[in-house]
């Protein structure tokens, strides 16, 4: 599993070499609008050295949460007194005031409100949006602002839209003829789901009925998996680690199993076969459990990727917090221990890709797996 | 905590867009894409057996041709042999034939110079009654006092000629 996923990672690095040769002049147009919206500021290489404690101490804790965690507006960079962030649109609806569509930009970075709205700083809202009302009262309203995860979301929807749009065209342009380029890198890994994963999972008979969601899932995750590694504006937010959208994606996983099951997967689950009859009846103790196991499946999934994907940004944000507990102490110590802990984050770099390919995956399989059950013929 | 308790908003936009996502790309992205694959693979396969189906009738075809060829070599035999026959048996007519030719001319020959024989003593047979009736003209002639002797002369002198 770990050759075979060593061997995929160092193909597809080989395939984005290629690639980026052919197409070096766009990239390099791309990467400068990205690059020198955090340089406006100042000349930083790493965009996270702006946390420098300058009024109080460093909390690595506070420091981790703030970066995996979703916000109202996309922090690019702080230095001293200086912000820069993308506002971004809050949308939301209240049962008083009726709704709303603003700016986060109003809130100052969390320091004001506006027109009693703001960002709460205590359980069991913090980080959220809430409503103070006339007489004091703190209430939630119905928040569906674009927050960072929300643009995230956004982003790579359009990305894998152009991306596999274009592939597909390609397809389409060079009919019967061998993939070249980016199309042949991307082949190779729909040909992965198609014949290693939903092919055995699912069988030959319904396979092909699961495929268009099986490499949506696989390319989503993916795609937000290794966007999350990429620290500059556009990307690096913690989409797969937020628990909201791994529920999601389970959420629809669940979806398309009930929706495909068929009767022996139902047969299974209501009166299983092989169990005593004093199990269902009058106590139906298999039925509840079924179901559980029903709802445990996607609930897994949900928590496995949030799960790989949370720790490691918290293990590489935590390497990197070294620096400012270190430097907190004493300068010289900083600087000392920078070397090391970017050894460190490099090497939980190369791990986090390696996890982005393991768990997208894991995800897919496992859905195709689900599947697989639910649309079995057998007894 | 904030990390595993989900945003309302987030779980909105994300429904959203992950169900337009998996719409848009099923339809305009893996629906021509995985099409493409099954295509081109079907391609390949049909390919495949053409090739299977082509030598096998190339090895059909050359063992078709290997038939005839040995057929045509048979053929060619018999016709060689049958000529070879038909040749001899020329050969044998033409030399009995020759025979019988040679036969019959020397069979005429023969009865030619029997003939001519025959003739040629006819010849000298009346040759020699001739010369027998000349010599025995003379004879009587010159002298016939000696009659006895004379006689004994021509008996002997016919004798001579009749044992010729």
């Amino acid at each position: 599993m770990l050759l075979y996923c060593k061997g995929f990672f160092i193909f597809v690095r080989c395939n984005i070499f290629r690639m980026i040769k052919r197409r070096v002049v766009p990239w390099i147009g791309f990467l400068a609008i990205f690059l020198l919206l955090p340089l406006e500021g100042l000349a930083l290489s790493e965009n996270e050295t702006h946390e420098l404690p300058e009024e109080e101490d460093f909390q690595p804790g506070e420091f981790i949460m703030k970066h995996i965690g979703d916000a109202y507006e996309w922090h690019i960079l702080t230095y001293k007194d200086f912000h820069l962030s993308v506002p971004l649109p809050v949308v939301l609806y209240s049962k008083y005031s009726g709704f709303h569509v603003f700016m986060s930009s109003r809130f100052n970075h969390g320091h004001d409100s506006y027109k009693g709205f703001l960002i709460s700083h205590e359980e069991p809202h913090e980080g959220k949006l809430v409503e103070v009302l006339n007489d004091g009262t703190v209430v939630k309203p119905l928040d569906l602002s674009i927050t960072k995860n929300v643009l995230a979301v956004f982003i790579s929807v359009i990305l894998l839209l152009w991306l596999f749009i274009a592939v597909a065209r390609k397809y389409e342009r060079t009919r019967g003829k061998a993939p070249a380029g980016f199309q042949n890198m991307i082949e190779t890994v729909i040909l992965f789901i198609r014949d290693d994963v939903a092919r055995p999972s699912i069988g030959e008979r319904h396979y092909e009925r699961f495929m268009p969601y099986l490499l949506t899932l696989f390319f989503f995750i993916l795609a937000n998996n290794l966007m999350g590694l990429i620290p500059i504006f556009p990307f690096g937010a913690n989409v797969t680690g937020n628990i909201a959208v791994t529920g999601i994606l389970a959420f629809f996983t669940l979806m398309f199993t009930i929706f495909s099951g068929n009767r022996y997967y139902w047969k299974e689950i209501f009166n299983a076969p092989g169990v005593p009859w004093w199990l269902k009846i009058p106590i139906p103790m298999m039925p509840v459990i079924e179901i559980l196991g029903m709802l445990t499946k996607p609930l897994v999934l949900m928590v496995r990727l949030f799960a790989n994907i949370t720790a490691g940004h918290i293990i590489a944000l935590g390497f990197f917090s070294l620096i400012f507990i270190f430097g907190n102490m004493n300068p010289s110590m900083g600087w000392a221990v920078s070397p090391l802990t970017v050894v460190f984050t490099i090497f939980m770099g190369a791990l986090e890709i390696l996890v982005a390919f393991i768990q997208a995956y894991v995800f897919t399989l496992l859905s195709a797996l689900y599947f697989g059950m639910a649309t079995a013929e057998h007894h | 905590m904030e990390l595993i308790n989900p945003g309302t908003g987030l779980v909105f936009w994300m429904l959203v867009s992950f169900g337009i996502l998996l719409l848009l790309l099923g339809k305009f992205a893996w629906k021509p894409i995985l099409r493409a694959l099954k295509e081109r693979e079907d391609t390949i396969n049909e390919a495949l057996e053409n090739a299977e189906r082509t030598r096998e009738e190339m090895a059909r075809i050359r063992a078709d041709q290997e038939e005839i060829i040995r057929h045509t070599k048979l053929e060619r035999e018999g016709i060689l042999r049958e000529a070879r026959e038909i040749k001899n048996q020329i050969l044998m007519e033409a030399r009995d034939k020759a025979g019988e030719e040679a036969e019959k001319l020397m069979k005429e020959a023969r009865l030619t110079i029997e003939n001519q024989k025959n003739r040629v003593l006819q010849d000298i047979e009346e040759q020699i009654t001739r010369l027998s009736v000349e010599i025995a003209e003379k004879v009587l002639r010159q002298n016939l006092e000696n009659k006895e002797k004379q006689k004994e002369l021509i008996r002997s002198l016919i004798k001579d000629v009749k044992m010729n």
